[in-house]
C-alpha cells in the first residue's frame, strides 16, 4: 500500500514555515498528488524511449521546453566547454566509453535531454579519488562556455572506500550545456559536491546528478544556482546498502528573466538510510521563477529510514514566482522519521523596520534579511572558499536590484 | 542640551475603508535629562506616536512636526533618524532570521558611530551591558528576537539603548511582559543608560508599575490620540487609583 502526501507543510520540525506567507505568490501544488509512484518514471539509455516534452508532462510541467529544443535533438554536436581541473595528489581524470558507463550499472538517465546527452556526450570524464584518500584541498572542476555552444557533457565521479573529499564544480560563461553527472561513493566515504552555476544571462544548463550512496556514507550534494537563463538540474540520490546519508543543500537566487528550476528525488530502497534535503532560494525582478520538487520515495524494504526536506523561497519584489512541491511516499510504516515543509514568503518590511531604527542603511540592512534567510544552509555547506563566493555573489545580486 | 518637539501632530493608517485618522494632535516637549510618562488606555495610540517617530512606513503623518534641536526628523529616513539620536525600544520587537545578536549590535553601533567599534572595548561593553541585564553570553550567538521570551526580548531592547547611547529614547511598553525581578533588572537599565548620556525618555505604558522604578517628572494622559491630561507624577499615582474611566467617559 502506498501513501501519498502532497501538500505544503510542516511536520516535525514546528515553526519553519514563516509568518511572512501571506500576500507573496505562493504556488505550492496544495492539492496535486502525483498519479502515478515515482517509481513508475521512464529510465532509460534509449533516446527513443523518451519522446520530446511538450511541457504538460508531470516532470516538464513547469519548464519553457519551447526554448529547449536543441537540447532534445537526437544530434551529436562534438563541441566541448573548456575545461580545466586541479586535481589534488592521488586524484586522477581519465575517460571512459558510453558503453563501458552503461556497463558499469550507472543509473540510467531519467527525461529525454539526460538521455539525449549521455548518448552524445562522445565519451564520460572520469575523476577517481583512492580509497582512504583524504585530501586537504578540494577537487577543482571548471568548465566554461565561450560562445553559447551546444554541449552534451558526461562525468563521472568515484569516490573510494573511506575516502574524505570534496569536489567543486562550477559552470560559467555561455553554452547550451546538457549534462549526465554520476558521484559514486563507496563504503564509509565522506564527500561534499558543490556544482556551481554561475552562467551568463542567456546560457541554458540542463542536468542530471545521481547520486548513489554506498553503505555508512555521507554525502553532501550542494547545489548553488545564480546565473543562465535557463537552468534545470535534476538530483537523483539512491543508497545500495544501509548506513548511508544524503544531505542535498541548494541555494538559488533568480532575478528578471531566469527560471531555475531544481528537481531532487530520493529513492529510499535500502533499510536504515537517513536523507536531508534543504533549499533555499531568493527571487527578485518580473519574471523571475523557480521552480523546487522534491520527490521522496520510501520503499517497503527501506525500514528505519530517517528523512527530511524543506524548501523555502524569498520572494524580494512583485512578478517573481517560486514554484514549490514537496512530495513524499511512503510504503512502510517502519520509519524512524519523515517530514517536509515548503513557504514561499514575501520579503518582510518589518524586519527592514527594525535593522533600519537602529540605524542601519536601507541597503545594508536588506542584505542582513537576504543573507540571513540563506545563513542556516550556508553554515552547512563547510567549504570556505564557496561560502564566500556565494556571499560575494549574493551580494552582488542584491547590489544590482536595490537601484 | 538636545530638545525633541512634537508639534500638533496627526498621523492616520491605510485601512480598507480608507485612511483612518489615530493621532488627532499630538503636542509634547523632551529635553535631555528628563523622563515623560505617557500612559493610556489600550487601542489609544501610544504606539503609533512611537513608530510615528521612529519612521514606521504604515503611519502617515498627515499635518504638524517632529523635530530634533531643530532638524526636521519627520523629512529624514528611518535609519537617519537613529542616527540622529533616536532611538525606539519596540513594543513588539521584530524576529530577523539568520541574523545573530552580535552582528547586528556591531553593525549597529557602526552605523550609529560612523566608525567600527575598537574591537577590545566594544567586546567587553556587550559583555558587561549583557551581565548587568542578566542576559546570558551565549545571547550573542541566537539570531535577533528569533525563539526569544518577551522578557528576552525586551532585555535586548535595553541592550541596545545601553549600547546605542541614544539622545533620546522611546520605550513602549518596556514592561510589558516582565515579571517583577525583570522589570527592576530593566528598568535599572534604563535608567543607567539614561545617567551615561543624559538621554530623555519617553516611557509609554499602560500601568504604573514601572514608573516605581523609573521615576518620570512628567505624565501625560493618552485618550483617543491625544494628549487628555498632564501633571507631575501625582497624576500617575491618581490613575493608580483611579483607572483612565475618567478620561473615557468624557471621550
Ligand atoms: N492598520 C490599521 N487599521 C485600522 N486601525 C488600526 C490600524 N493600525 C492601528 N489601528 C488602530 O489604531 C489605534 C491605536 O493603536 P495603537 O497605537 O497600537 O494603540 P496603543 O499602543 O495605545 O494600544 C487602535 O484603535 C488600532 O486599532
Ligand atoms: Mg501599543
Amino acid at each position: 500500500m502506498s501513501l501519498l502526501t502532497s501538500h505544503p507543510g510542516t511536520d516535525r520540525h514546528p515553526g519553519l514555515s514563516g509568518p511572512t506567507d501571506q500576500g507573496a505568490h505562493t504556488h505550492s501544488a496544495e492539492t496535486m498528488v502525483p498519479d502515478q509512484s515515482r517509481a513508475e518514471r521512464t529510465t532509460s539509455y534509449a533516446v527513443a524511449d523518451f519522446p520530446v516534452p511538450h511541457g504538460r508532462e508531470e516532470d516538464w510541467r513547469f519548464t519553457p521546453v519551447a526554448e529547449l529544443a536543441d537540447l532534445f535533438r537526437d544530434e551529436r554536436t562534438g563541441l566541448c566547454l573548456d575545461w580545466a581541473e586541479q586535481l589534488p595528489e592521488g586524484v586522477t581524470l581519465s575517460t571512459m566509453s558510453v558503453a563501458d558507463w552503461q556497463a558499469s550499472g550507472a543509473p540510467k538517465p531519467g527525461d529525454r535531454a539526460a538521455a539525449v546527452a549521455a548518448a552524445h556526450s562522445g565519451g564520460v570524464g572520469v575523476i577517481d579519488i583512492p580509497a582512504e584518500a583524504e585530501l586537504s584541498e578540494p577537487v577543482r572542476i571548471t568548465l566554461s562556455g565561450e560562445d553559447g555552444q551546444l554541449v552534451h557533457g558526461h562525468l563521472l565521479v568515484r569516490v573510494g572506500r573511506h575516502a574524505r573529499a570534496t569536489v567543486v564544480l562550477s559552470h560559467s560563461g555561455r553554452a547550451s550545456y546538457s549534462e549526465v553527472l554520476t558521484l559514486q561513493v563507496a563504503d564509509g566515504a565522506e564527500v561534499t559536491f558543490v556544482t556551481l552555476q554561475e552562467w551568463e544571462d542567456e546560457a541554458i544548463h540542463l542536468a542530471q546528478h545521481d547520486v548513489v550512496v554506498g553503505r555508512d556514507a555521507t554525502v553532501r550534494h550542494i547545489v548553488i544556482t545564480l546565473g543562465g537563463r535557463i537552468v534545470r538540474l535534476n538530483t537523483n540520490a539512491s543508497y545500495v546498502a544501509p548506513g548511508g546519508s544524503f544531505e542535498g543543500l541548494g541555494v538559488y537566487f533568480a532575478d528578471a528573466g531566469q527560471h531555475l528550476e531544481h528537481r531532487l528525488f530520493v529513492d529510499h530502497a535500502v533499510p536504515h538510510c537517513r536523507s536531508n534535503v534543504e533549499y533555499k532560494g531568493a527571487l527578485q525582478g518580473e519574471t523571475a521563477h523557480t521552480v523546487w520538487v522534491g520527490d521522496v520515495l520510501i520503499r517497503a524494504a527501506a525500514e528505519g529510514t530517517d528523512t527530511y526536506e524543506l524548501n523555502r523561497n524569498l520572494i524580494l519584489t512583485d512578478g517573481a514566482r517560486a514554484d514549490s512541491v514537496p512530495n513524499l511516499e511512503i510504503e512502510t510504516g517502519e520509519i524512524a522519521g519523515a517530514g517536509h515543509a515548503s513557504a514561499t514568503g514575501r520579503f518582510d518590511d518589518l524586519q527592514l523596520f527594525y535593522l533600519m531604527s537602529r540605524g542601519i542603511a536601507e541597503e545594508d540592512a536588506r542584505r542582513m534579511v537576504v543573507r540571513g534567510f540563506f545563513a542556516s544552509v550556508v553554515a552547512r555547506i563547510g567549504v570556505p572558499e564557496v561560502e564566500e563566493r556565494l556571499m560575494a555573489a549574493i551580494d552582488a545580486e542584491l547590489e544590482g536590484a536595490v537601484k | 542640551m538636545a530638545v525633541l518637539e512634537i508639534k500638533d501632530l496627526h498621523v492616520s493608517v491605510d485601512t480598507e475603508q480608507g485612511p483612518k485618522e489615530i493621532l488627532r494632535g499630538v503636542t509634547l516637549t523632551i529635553r535631555s535629562g528628563e523622563t515623560h510618562a505617557i500612559m493610556g488606555p489600550n487601542g489609544s495610540g501610544k504606539s503609533t506616536l512611537a513608530y510615528s517617530i521612529a519612521g514606521h512606513p504604515k503611519y502617515t503623518v498627515t499635518s504638524g512636526s517632529v523635530t530634533l534641536d531643530g532638524e526636521d526628523v519627520l523629512a529624514m529616513s528611518v535609519d537617519e533618524r537613529a542616527r540622529a539620536g533616536l532611538f525606539l525600544g519596540m513594543q513588539y520587537p521584530v524576529e530577523v532570521p539568520g541574523v545573530t545578536v552580535s552582528n547586528f549590535l556591531r553593525t549597529a553601533k557602526t552605523a550609529i558611530d560612523g566608525e567600527a567599534p575598537k574591537l577590545r572595548t566594544w567586546v567587553k561593553d556587550v559583555k558587561d551591558a549583557m551581565a548587568e541585564l542578566r542576559m546570558d553570553a551565549e545571547f550573542a550567538n541566537r539570531n535577533v528576537n528569533e525563539g526569544f521570551s518577551g522578557g528576552e526580548k525586551k532585555r535586548h531592547e535595553i541592550l541596545q539603548m545601553e549600547l546605542l547611547r541614544p539622545k533620546f529614547a522611546i520605550l513602549d511598553e518596556t514592561d510589558s511582559g516582565l515579571d517583577v525581578d525583570a522589570l527592576r533588572i530593566v528598568s535599572e537599565g534604563v535608567n543607567r543608560a539614561k545617567a551615561a548620556t543624559d538621554a530623555g525618555v519617553l516611557l509609554i505604558t499602560h500601568y504604573t508599575r514601572i514608573l516605581r522604578y523609573i521615576q518620570p517628572q512628567f505624565v501625560h494622559v493618552f485618550v483617543d490620540g491625544r494628549i487628555a491630561e498632564e501633571g507631575g507624577p501625582e497624576l500617575a499615582e491618581r490613575l493608580e487609583a483611579e483607572g483612565y474611566d475618567r478620561f473615557l467617559v468624557e471621550a
